[in-house]
């Protein structure tokens, strides 16, 4: 079986893939779309890239959307396919196909202006989180305790260069413990998960210093993870869930191009090879 | 080992053969770099930073 593996940055994981994927007898093509192109209606032949399956495993959110929209284009199989994809970076989408299908979110209010915003947010209540449309690793993520302060942070999301910086998204301010859940969906299966502990910082993310610890996955965690799978699609994804002390699970967002190296460190899961056999089995079909 | 320039301070830079582009190198002269293919040879290019729509 031939793997592509499309990527602009050679993070651990990356490299993982192909190294699993060789170990595997696979054949590992890197596809680096830094160096890429694509030409529409110009005779050209991109026949030339034989791979079963192509793994986005792009950094930029831009980028991997493009390419799984070019690739699925010249009809290879893409994990993600560019509209899973768009439904996990676009986080409006994900919360509204995630309550459209009954599954339990923080509650969100979205407005186009800050004075309405403002009056949203008294009803879901002060402390109040405010997060970018798109972004990710915790970024331009700030919890407003009053109305003064996120006033003052609507009012710089303004000033960014976020095409959605006039579409105001604020959430209620989970009661979570000083962690969160980041379980990952390969295929049908939910095998592997971590907690993300941070007792400084009320974000949660890798990024921003939180510890990974393993997490143990009962049946209500998976179930739940493989639903999520079914409304967002795609194959390979990372859902991050809360923990709220009334309403239990609650789905904060979707990835669709997870990063897993600390997964790998703390449940010493091979997620890459088991990421690979899924796609032979899948392929398969 | 392949030896490669520092497109900022000149100096030589040895990054493994079996490098890829994409790959990230940390240079003493406190630049980041990127490897990438340079008409079919591996080469070095200061790394594009961190970006808005970047990670998960």
């Amino acid at each position: 079986m031939i793997i592509g593996v499309s990527y602009d940055l050679l993070r651990w994981e990356e490299k993982d893939i192909i190294t699993e994927a060789k170990k595997s007898g696979f054949k590992a093509i890197p596809i680096f779309t830094k160096d890429f192109y694509s030409a529409i209606g110009v005779g050209e032949n991109y026949s030339e890239l034989e791979a079963d399956v192509i793994i986005q495993r792009n950094t930029s959110h831009a980028r991997a959307l493009t390419t799984s929209l070019i690739f699925e284009g010249w009809n290879y199989n893409v994990v993600n396919d560019a509209t899973s994809l768009f439904k996990c970076g676009n986080k409006l989408y994900t919360l509204s196909l995630l309550a459209k299908h009954n599954i339990k979110t923080p509650r969100t209010i979205v407005t186009f202006s800050k004075d309405k915003a403002v009056d949203l947010a008294k009803k879901i209540g002060f402390p109040a989180v405010i997060k970018p449309i798109e972004g990710s690793w915790g970024r331009m993520v700030a919890k407003a305790v009053d109305e003064d302060i996120l006033y003052s942070f609507l009012e710089y999301q303004e000033y960014t260069t976020s095409q959605f910086r006039q579409i105001y998204l604020v959430q209620e301010f989970v009661k979570k413990p000083n962690r969160d859940i980041r379980i990952f969906v390969m295929g049908d299966e939910a095998p592997v998960g971590i907690y993300r502990v941070n007792e400084r910082n009320w974000k949660t993310n890798t990024a921003l210093g939180a510890r990974a610890l393993p997490l143990k996955i009962d049946d209500e965690l998976r179930d739940l993870a493989l639903k999520v799978r079914d409304i967002m699609g795609g194959f390979f994804l990372g859902i991050d869930i809360f923990e709220d002390p009334e309403r239990g699970y609650l789905v904060n967002e979707v990835n669709g191009v997870p990063e897993y190296k600390n997964t790998v460190r703390v449940n010493n899961f091979n997620v890459s090879s088991y990421l690979l056999n899924k796609l032979r089995e899948w392929i398969k079909k | 080992m392949v030896l490669l320039k520092c497109p900022i301070c000149g100096n030589d830079v040895n990054v493994p053969d079996d490098s890829l582009p994409g790959e990230i190198v940390e240079h003493e002269c406190g630049a980041q770099l990127e490897v990438f293919n340079s008409n079919g040879k591996l080469a070095l290019r200061l790394a594009e930073q961190v970006g808005e729509d970047w990670g998960e």
